[in-house]
């Protein structure tokens, strides 16, 4: 090893990349926020070819490959069931809650594919099954946020 | 398949933090130990890959940056994002393609970045990022459902990370060698439930690299060359909601295509040492599942029986795993080296004793959302 390797004082540069976006959301993410901002309704589609009911909706079936058309949009929920959830012990600037809270993967009634949003109470009694509601905000702008989160309904 | 092998591999030590190291040096310290385990010059080299990520570089095109130093300089040199594994399975296609000679290299610095930031970033922004999901709290909701479905308990999950971290000891790469018990698993810090701190990888910095050449260079190398028998990948749906977390499609597809170009019918007794992607300690049973090792649901008490333990029946990350340092793109490569050294009877402690024919294993994408195989064999 070279000598002066030995008292070399290792320096650190800090730095920030933010870069602004603004994200399309397309046509079928729009009507699907504009149903939750002016609705308190979570919208989804179905699939012609499979009849997989997505939430969120989609403009195509990736594992059909088809097109899902107009007509096949259809109100979800506002219940579902939990089939999957965590509890979060830890916190950090991007998360909408503070720890303790959950994430659960939820069943929309009449849908066929899981919907991922935060429980933010009741976490004690949170288990795979539990029914839970959408919760809606009072003020809402159009995102995804403006489900507030699921609570649980007794049972 | 043409006979391709991997006739180099190198690797820096996986740490913490590399504070005196930039990208630079530590892409150039496993090119030239790779050139120099195969025996090679930089003219043996016909083309390069390499692997970075533009959020964990904090900069954008990020494989420029390290161009020279992977010896690329006037070469044909093209880029992955995202695991060693996918990376140097698009080296292999390139040998396969008519160049003689494919260095891969990957290198990443989890300590310079936020992994908790950077990780929320690989979700959609409309649907899922705003909820601040990020590579724990994804893998703690599969790791859940996992769990619940087949009865894994956290118990079984702790072994796997006993016996990764105590393998680790005879790995002199590795970041964290530690003697534990599953007491210490069970007690750790809760971070997202089922995951416990010790359940977890950590974040870790390093670099590694491979060279992989056709038959005829592939004489000219200087050590034993390990030869590709079988790769395959396959990609699950990206949002979590559309897919069974506890049942990995994309990674039975992906073993089946690699078991069926290495001609293995029976993975279970044909395959002598495996090098998976474990990021979290069920991963290591799940994945298990999907490589059809046991049936579905058996991982848990596979992992129960002692089968993965060194000197088990088959012997699962020899090396540490991924629990043991997690220098994320260069973990799935490492998976590869390891398995090479295994193969050419060079793992030293931790040594499989008459390893023949070994899987390694990449994953991209929130819980395992695409895998990536490899059956690497002696002959
Ligand atoms: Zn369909």
């Amino acid at each position: 090893m070279a000598a002066w390797l030995q008292d070399v004082e290792d320096l650190t540069l800090k730095g920030q990349i933010n870069v602004p976006y603004t994200w399309s959301v397309g046509e079928v993410g729009s009507r699907f926020l504009v149903a939750l901002r002016d609705e308190e309704k979570i919208l989804g589609n179905r699939c012609p070819s499979c009849n997989t009911v997505y939430v969120p909706p989609r403009k195509n079936c990736g594992s059909c490959f088809k097109d899902i058309d107009d007509n096949q949009w259809a109100e979800l929920g506002p219940e579902g069931v939990v089939t999957a959830f965590t509890i979060v012990r830890y916190d950090y600037p991007l998360q909408p809650a503070k720890a303790p809270f959950a994430y659960a993967i939820i069943k929309l009634d009449g849908a066929d594919v899981g919907f991922v949003h935060l429980i933010r109470q009741g976490l004690e009694k949170l288990r795979n099954g539990v029914r839970v509601k959408a919760l809606f905000k009072e003020e809402r702008t159009g995102h995804i946020l403006d489900i507030d989160s699921f609570v649980l309904l007794e049972a | 398949m043409e006979k391709i092998a991997i006739v180099g591999v190198a690797q820096t030590k996986y740490e913490r933090r590399k504070k005196g190291e930039i990208f630079y040096d530590m892409v150039y310290e496993v090119t030239t130990k790779a050139m120099e385990d195969a025996g090679y010059t930089l003219d043996d080299i016909d083309n390069v890959i390499t692997v970075s990520n533009d959020f964990w570089d904090g900069r954008t095109i990020s494989c420029m940056a390290v161009q020279e130093v992977a010896g690329a300089h006037d070469k044909n040199v093209s880029t992955v994002e995202g695991d060693g594994a996918f990376g140097a399975f698009y080296g292999a296609m390139r040998v396969l393609g008519g160049f003689k000679t494919t260095l891969v290299v990957t290198h990443s610095k989890g300590s310079e970045g936020d992994s908790k930031v950077i990780t929320n970033a690989m979700f959609d922004p409309v649907y899922h990022r705003a909820l601040g999901l990020d590579a724990i709290s994804s893998s703690a909701l599969q790791a859940q459902a996992y769990m619940e479905k087949y009865g894994i308990t956290e118990e079984q999950c702790a072994m796997v990370s006993v016996k990764n971290h105590g393998n680790a000891k005879n790995n002199p790469c590795a970041q964290l060698p530690m003697n534990i018990t599953v007491e210490d698993v069970m007690r750790s810090r809760k971070i997202a439930d089922p995951l416990k701190l010790l359940d977890c990888s950590p974040v870790s910095d390093g670099a590694a690299a491979i060279i992989i050449a056709d038959k005829d260079s592939a004489k000219k190398a200087r050590n034993t060359p390990v030869w590709i028998k079988g790769i395959a990948h396959c990609s699950d749906a990206y949002f979590l909601g559309d897919r069974d977390l506890a049942d990995p499609r994309a990674l039975k597809d992906a073993a089946a295509r690699a078991y069926a170009m290495a001609g293995i019918t029976r993975p279970r007794d044909e395959i002598d040492v495996v090098e998976l992607y474990d990021a979290f300690s069920y991963m290591e049973p799940l994945w298990l599942e999907g490589m059809g090792f046991c049936n579905q649901g058996d991982g848990g008490r596979m992992i129960e029986k002692g089968i993965s333990v060194k000197g088990g029946s088959l012997p699962v990350n020899p090396s540490g795993g991924v629990l043991s340092a997690h220098p994320v793109l260069t973990a799935g490569l490492a998976r590869i080296i390891e398995s090479t050294l295994q193969l050419r009877g060079e793992a030293d402690e931790r040594q499989v004793p008459g390893a023949r024919t070994a899987l390694a294993h990449g994953i991209n994408g929130p819980c395992g959302q695409s895998h990536c195989v490899w059956i690497l064999g002696r002959e």
